[in-house]
C-alpha cells in the first residue's frame, strides 16, 4: 500500500509540475494580443483585449484560474481556429485512442507467441529467423515502416486509399481497414522490443535453479517452460506491454502524419508551427495524464503480479 | 653434414664415430625458462572477445566509414548541401565508371497512364558530363552531399547523447549513491520526477519556447536523457562502495573525490559504456523524428529525418530519392544495436546469455 501511494504522490506531482511548464511556457510566450489585432492596434484596444483575456491579473491567480477551467472541462479558445480547445481535442483524441489501442491488441497478440516459440528452442531455424527480423526492424525508423506500408499495401496492392481518411468515416469496415496500416506500422516496433525481452526473459528463467529441479522431477524442456519458466519470464513483460501503450502515443504523432490521419499528434504539430498556444497546452497535459496514468497502471500490475514487490 | 657422415660409413662398412659439432654445450644462453605468460589485461581481454563478435565488428566498421564519409563525402563533390541548380532537379544517381556497367547511369522508370517509360534526364536535357551520385533533389541539389551532412546531424547527436549519459548521468547517479541519506533521498525524488514528465512533452514546450533546431533538440536530448543512466550509476556504486578495495582507500586517506572517480568508477565503467551505448539508437531516432515531423534543423541545412520527409513527398514520382538518406540511417542504426550487443558480450561476459 504504501508503494503505491508513493507512485500515487509521484503522479500528482508530475501532473502539476506539467500543468505549471504548460502555463509558463505560454507565459515565455508572451501574449497573443499583437498577433490577434495586427500590428495597427492602438494601445487602448490592446489594453482592452488584454483585459478581457485576464492578462492583467496576478500569474497565480491566472494559473489557478486556467487549471480550475481545465480541469472541469474547458480549454480555453483556439487562437487560430477561434473555436473551443475541448471541441477541438476531443473529436480528434478518440481516433488517436482507437489507433493506440488496436496497435496495443497487435503488439499482445502477435510478440507474447513469437517470444515463447523463439525462446522455445533457443539458436533454432525459428529462433534465429526472429532474431534476425528484431534487429533490422529495430534499425528501421517506425515513420519508414509506415511509408513501406504505404507502399506496398496502399500503392501496389490496393487494399486501402492513403491520404483519404475522410471519406472512410462512417464506415465501420472502411474505417477499421484503413486503421489496420498505420496501427501496423506503431505495433511493428513495439513487437520486435516485446519478442526481443520475452526471449531474453525466458531464456534467463530457464537458467535458475528452479528450473532444474523441475527438470528433476521428470518434466521435459515444454513442460518446464508452460509450467514454470513462463510465469515468471513474463512478469517484467507486462510492464513492458503496459507502459508501451504510453509510448505508442508518441509513435502516432508521426504515423498520423505518414497516414494523414486527423489524430491528436497532428493537431499537435499544426499548433506548434502556428503557436496555437491553448492548443499545445491543452494536448500536452492530456498527452502528460496518459502517459502517468498509464505508468501508475503499469506499477500497480507489477505490484499485482510479482508479490516480492509487495513484502518490499 | 649427414651426407658426409654416410659417406663415411659407406666407406668404412661398419665404425661410426662422433663429430665433434654433434652435440652443442647446455649453457645459460640456451637453457632459457619458460616464458612468463602474462594474463591479458581487462581491455584486452574484453577486445579478443569484441573481436571474435562478427557482428559487433560490422558495426564498428560501418560507423567508422559512416564518419569517414560523412566528414569527407561532402567536400569530394563539387556541389554544396544548399546550392540549387534549378534545370537539374530531380535527377537519377550517376555514378562515372559504373553508367558503363548500366546501373546507376542516370535512367529512372517513369510510371504514366499509358505504361511504364525508361527516362534519362542527363541525356534529354544535354547534361552530358553532369554527374549526381545519389542524385538530385526536387529543387536541384545534389543527394550525395545532402545525405552526409545529415549523417553529421545524426553523429552529432550520437555524440550528444553519449556526452549527456557520461557527464549528467554518470556523475549525478555516483554522487547520489555515494553520499546517500538525504541528499540521496532528495536526488533520488527530483531524478524520478524528471522520469515522470513524458519526454514529448518537454520536446514540446522545448519547441514552443525556443525556436525549432538543432540546439534546442539537444537541450531536449540533455534534459531528458540522463536518468536512466544515472540509475545505473546509483546501484553500482551501492553495489560497490560496501567493498574491501573501498575501505581500504578510505584508510590510507582517500578523499571522496578519489574514491569515486579513481576507484569506484573504473570497476564499473563497462555497464555504463554499455548502457551508453543503448541509449545512443534512441537519441538518433528521436532526432530524425522531430526532423520528419518539420520540428528539426531549419532548412537549408538537412539531416536524414527532413531528408526522409522531402523525399517522401515525391516518393511516388521519384524514389530513387527516399533511400540514400533511409540506407545511412538504418546502417547507422544497426551498427549501434550490433556495437551495443558486442560491448556488452565483451565487457561482461557474465550477461552474454541475456
Amino acid at each position: 500500500m504504501h508503494y503505491l501511494l508513493k507512485k500515487f504522490c509521484t503522479l500528482i506531482i508530475t501532473l502539476f509540475i506539467v500543468s505549471l511548464l504548460a502555463f509558463c511556457a505560454f507565459q515565455l510566450i508572451g501574449d497573443p494580443t499583437t498577433s490577434m489585432l495586427g500590428t495597427n492596434a492602438t494601445p487602448e484596444q490592446v489594453e482592452a483585449l488584454r483585459h478581457e483575456l485576464g492578462f492583467d491579473r496576478p500569474l497565480l491567480v491566472q494559473y489557478g484560474d486556467w487549471l480550475i477551467h481545465f480541469v472541469q472541462g474547458d480549454m480555453g479558445t483556439s487562437y487560430s481556429y477561434n473555436m473551443p480547445v475541448s471541441e477541438m481535442v476531443g473529436s480528434r483524441i478518440m481516433v488517436t485512442f482507437i489507433m493506440t489501442m488496436m496497435a496495443f491488441i497487435m503488439t499482445v497478440v502477435v510478440s507474447i507467441p513469437l517470444g515463447i516459440f523463439a525462446a522455445r528452442r533457443e539458436g533454432g531455424v525459428f529462433d534465429r529467423i526472429i532474431t534476425a527480423f528484431d534487429q533490422i526492424v529495430m534499425s528501421i525508423p517506425p515513420f519508414f515502416i509506415g511509408i513501406l506500408l504505404t507502399c506496398v499495401f496502399g500503392l501496389i496492392l490496393h487494399v486501402f486509399q492513403p491520404g483519404s481518411f475522410d471519406a472512410v468515416r462512417g464506415h465501420p469496415v472502411a474505417y477499421i481497414t484503413y486503421m489496420i496500416f498505420p496501427a501496423l506500422s506503431i505495433a511493428i516496433p513495439r513487437i520486435a522490443m516485446t519478442v526481443k525481452m520475452l526471449r531474453s526473459s525466458i531464456l534467463e528463467q530457464m537458467g535458475q535453479d528452479y528450473i532444474r529441479t523441475a527438470y528433476s522431477r521428470g518434466l521435459n524442456r515444454d513442460g518446464v517452460l508452460w509450467g514454470h519458466a513462463l510465469r515468471n519470464a513474463l512478469i517484467p513483460v507486462v510492464t513492458f506491454v503496459a507502459v508501451s501503450v504510453a509510448e505508442m502515443v508518441a509513435g502516432s504523432i508521426v504515423i498520423e502524419q505518414v497516414f494523414s490521419i486527423p489524430g491528436i499528434g497532428r493537431l499537435l504539430l499544426a499548433s506548434i508551427s502556428s503557436r496555437d498556444i491553448p492548443v499545445v497546452q491543452a494536448i500536452v497535459v492530456i498527452l502528460a495524464l496518459w502517459v502517468v496514468v498509464v505508468n501508475f497502471i503499469a506499477d500497480v500490475l507489477y505490484q499485482y503480479i510479482d508479490p516480492r514487490i509487495r513484502l518490499n | 653434414m649427414d651426407k658426409q657422415r654416410e659417406t663415411e660409413r659407406a666407406a668404412d662398412g661398419k665404425s661410426f664415430a662422433w663429430r665433434s659439432d654433434d652435440f652443442q654445450l647446455y649453457g645459460p644462453a640456451a637453457a632459457e625458462a619458460d616464458a612468463v605468460f602474462q594474463a591479458p589485461g581487462f581491455w584486452k581481454d574484453a577486445w579478443i572477445r569484441f573481436r571474435r563478435n562478427k557482428g559487433a565488428v560490422f558495426g564498428l566498421i560501418c560507423i567508422i566509414v559512416i564518419v569517414v564519409l560523412s566528414l569527407a563525402g561532402p567536400a569530394l563533390s563539387d556541389y554544396t548541401y544548399y546550392g540549387q541548380i534549378t534545370q537539374q532537379q530531380n535527377l537519377a544517381p550517376r555514378i562515372p565508371i559504373l553508367e558503363n556497367l548500366g546501373i546507376f547511369d542516370g535512367t529512372y522508370i517513369l510510371h504514366t497512364t499509358t505504361g511504364d517509360v525508361v527516362r534519362n534526364g542527363y541525356l534529354e536535357q544535354g547534361f552530358g558530363d553532369v554527374y549526381y551520385w545519389f542524385g538530385s533533389d526536387t529543387l536541384g541539389r545534389d543527394l550525395w552531399t545532402r545525405t552526409w551532412m545529415g549523417a553529421r546531424i545524426s553523429l552529432y547527436i550520437a555524440l550528444v547523447a553519449v556526452l549527456c549519459d557520461m557527464a549528467v548521468g554518470m556523475v549525478y547517479g555516483l554522487l547520489s549513491g555515494y553520499y546517500g541519506g538525504k541528499a540521496d533521498l532528495l536526488l533520488q525524488r527530483f531524478a524520478e520526477i524528471v522520469n515522470s514528465i513524458p519526454s514529448l512533452v518537454i520536446v514540446t514546450l522545448l519547441l514552443i519556447v525556443l525556436a525549432p533546431g538543432l540546439q534546442t533538440i539537444t537541450l531536449a536530448l540533455i534534459l531528458t536523457g540522463w536518468v536512466g543512466m544515472s540509475r545505473i550509476a546509483r546501484a553500482q556504486m551501492l553495489k560497490l562502495k560496501q567493498q574491501e578495495f573501498v575501505l581500504a582507500s578510505r584508510t590510507l586517506g582517500a578523499k571522496p573525490r578519489r574514491i569515486i572517480f579513481r576507484e569506484i568508477l573504473p570497476n564499473s565503467i563497462s555497464q555504463m559504456i554499455t548502457n551508453t551505448m543503448f541509449s545512443v539508437p534512441s537519441a538518433i531516432f528521436t532526432e530524425a523524428f522531430l526532423s520528419f515531423v518539420g520540428l528539426g534543423v531549419p532548412a537549408p541545412m538537412c539531416s536524414l529525418g527532413s531528408l526522409i520527409s522531402d523525399a517522401y513527398r515525391v516518393f511516388t514520382i521519384y524514389p530513387y530519392q527516399i533511400l540514400p538518406p533511409v540506407i545511412v540511417l538504418a546502417l547507422l542504426m544497426m551498427s549501434f544495436n550490433l556495437l551495443g550487443d558486442g560491448l556488452r558480450d565483451a565487457l561482461d561476459p557474465k550477461m552474454k546469455q541475456l
